[in-house]
């Protein structure tokens, strides 16, 4: 158990380093001086731009400025504001809500995409499984940023079942519709991988010899049938974790939920660079660890996996 | 040297003519391959729906001039005095925050959403074949950094990256923003042509060949690319969908396309202010980006299950 977990941290540390490699090699060598990126126009007095090249070890090479940021990064430091204020400050309180939120739409992608996917799954061909499959695959083409609207324009201002935006109802009832939209998109994607794993196993051999040794149906289906079906749904709800807390910028935006999305919604906005890739990085870096996290998971539920 | 070459293409020669005489040829069997493909996809009326959605968007997206005069009265005349107004008689759409006819607008943005996940999709499929095809054969070094670099690209969730990227090049293009999408999104279709290959370099028709002498290369191009590229081309379909998608994403966020550009990111993004007033705002190129977006979608499910039978 531990050479699996050694493993695949070894696997993951590549990772990590490239990936902030990228980022870093993509926004802070590449495009001109970015003191003077930062001044825009106005000329930079030469001793202030000696004095900043100093502190931000501008003039060190490449491989050498890349160590001081990661090495800023394990210590938390993601970089800071025009004004001066920690990126990580400004993150700080903006988590809980994100989590919150990530979590919902976890949920939900659970609970109602295997729902649905289950229930299409065993109707297949019936008028119920059509609407299944039509309406994911409307689900999918049409952007988040749509759906949140629509969703909003509909749930929340046209019937006035739940809040419009803000978290002052609280959990759960303030994240159920936020939760929704960030969901759709793997929701329809869960149901219908369900649904297409679900009907291949059916066919599988084992589950004839299952029936013809005279189980009921429903024994099949569930003791049998979902258990190896679920194997892809479960690989890619464990994705999604992280992939729903890193992408709830549009959503946060739109249900005015003060999390770590709306920052970065707004400092785009704002122009601010530097906390736009102080807080990019964090969602990366989140994105990363929780992928890690259900990997070694992963490899407690499933012997295969930890042995090969 | 010379005479080394000669009896390698003598080999490889008689190695397509012994192929030839025990199985069919392998042009024949491509083509009823995809005549079967065909078959099955022309009975499916989705599948009509989606070609004639796409036909119209990229004869759009080529002279939106042609459409924008048929359809509307002075559609290039803007008038600020119009500004929101909604759908009316001579004008379907309505009109945008400048005044503009709406529709006229939503026909110029069709082009750079078509032309983004058309030509990432291209790139993309392009590495994917090469990377996929060199690694899958080779192995060995290549293949292990290629797997590397391809990990490190999976880490970086797709909005994000581009993101960080397009805001440190704040003056960027339309072109600029599909080498950004390309570089993030080539990964997928390489780890599935990648695996194609290694399944298939072991099948023994290839070995058949590889000991009648034929090269690497003619191995490759001849023997495993037809076989290895179909689930590739199923995934390249759904990516365009997948593309446009997150180009509109980034234009709305704020980080692709810039005014004075044209696109339906774009005009969903001046929307998002007025949406409870002026719905129609957001309606129209919502409508428009989905319906591609629904079309390259349904493409590539039915190209998916005409190629692959067992899902039938």
């Amino acid at each position: 158990m531990w050479r699996f977990v050694a493993r695949r941290l070894l696997h993951a540390l590549p990772v990590l380093l490239g990936t902030t490699f990228l980022i870093y090699t993509l926004v802070f060598v590449l495009p001109g001086d970015p003191i003077q990126g930062l001044a825009g126009d106005k000329p930079v007095p030469p001793a202030v731009l000696a004095e900043l090249h100093a502190r931000y070890h501008l003039d060190d090479p490449l491989w050498t400025q890349y160590a001081h940021y990661l090495a800023g990064l394990l210590t938390g430091d993601l970089g800071t504001t025009f004004t001066g204020r920690d990126v990580s400050d400004l993150l700080a309180d903006r988590w809980a809500v994100t989590l919150q939120l990530g979590l919902t739409a976890w949920v939900l992608e659970l609970v109602l995409g295997m729902a649905l996917g289950v229930w299409a799954g065993l109707r297949k061909g019936k008028w119920d499984d059509s609407a299944v499959l039509f309406g994911t695959t409307l689900i999918i083409s049409v952007p988040v940023f749509v759906v949140g609207y629509l969703a909003q324009l509909v749930f929340g201002v046209r019937l006035g079942w739940l809040p419009v935006a803000g978290t002052e109802g609280g959990w759960p009832l303030a994240f159920l519709l936020p939760g929704l939209v960030l969901a759709s998109f793997g929701l329809a994607y869960v149901a219908r991988l369900t649904r297409s794993s679900l009907i291949e196993n059916l066919r599988a051999d084992y589950v004839r010899t299952a029936h013809s040794k005279g189980l009921s149906r429903r024994r099949v289906v569930v003791k049998h049938t979902l258990r190896n079906s679920l194997i892809p749904v479960v690989t890619f709800l464990g994705l999604e974790l992280g992939g729903l807390m890193a992408g709830a910028i549009v959503t946060e935006y739109i249900f005015n939920l003060p999390g770590v999305g709306q920052q970065l919604f707004q400092s785009i906005q704002l122009r601010e660079g530097p906390v736009v890739v102080g807080t990019t990085t964090a969602l990366v870096l989140v994105f990363l660890l929780a992928n890690l996290l259900v990997d070694l998971l992963y490899g407690l539920l499933d012997p295969r996996i930890r042995h090969d | 040297m010379t005479e080394t070459t000669r009896t390698l293409e003598a080999t490889s020669g008689a190695a397509e003519d012994t192929a030839s005489d025990t199985t069919p040829p392998p042009s024949r069997q491509r083509a009823s391959l995809g005549k079967d493909a065909w078959f099955e996809l022309r009975r499916r009326p989705t599948v009509w729906a989606a070609l004639i959605t796409l036909l119209l968007m990229t004869a759009m997206a080529l002279t939106p001039g042609a459409f924008t005069s048929l359809l509307t009265e002075a559609g290039d005349r803007c008038d600020l005095a119009d500004s929101k107004l909604g759908p009316s008689a001579g004008h379907p759409f309505g009109f945008d925050l400048q005044g503009c006819d709406y529709l006229a607008q939503v026909i110029r943005g069709t082009r750079p959403s078509l032309l983004a996940g058309l030509a990432v999709t291209a790139a993309s499929l392009l590495i994917a074949v090469v990377l996929g095809l060199l690694c899958g054969f080779y192995g060995g070094r290549l293949d292990a950094l290629v797997s590397r670099i391809t990990d490190i690209f999976f880490g970086l969730p797709f909005v994000l990256g581009a993101t960080v990227i397009l805001v440190a090049f704040p003056d960027h293009g339309l072109g600029a923003m599909i080498l950004v999408l390309t570089v993030l999104g080539w990964t997928t279709m390489t780890r599935i042509m990648r695996s194609q290959v290694i399944a298939l370099a072991d099948a023994d028709y290839v070995r058949a060949a590889r000991m009648l002498g034929a090269r690497p290369v003619r191995l490759m191009l001849r023997h495993i690319l037809p076989n290895a590229v179909t689930p590739v081309i199923v995934v390249a379909m759904l990516n365009v969908g997948a593309v446009i998608s997150g180009e509109a994403t980034l234009d709305f966020l704020g980080v692709g396309l810039q005014y004075p550009q044209v696109s339906w990111g774009l005009q969903l993004n001046a929307a998002q202010a007025f949406v409870l007033d002026h719905p129609h705002l957001l309606l129209f190129p919502a409508l428009f980006l989905s319906a591609t977006v629904l079309s390259f979608i349904l493409l590539g499910d039915a190209l998916r299950d005409a190629f692959d039978p067992r899902l039938k």
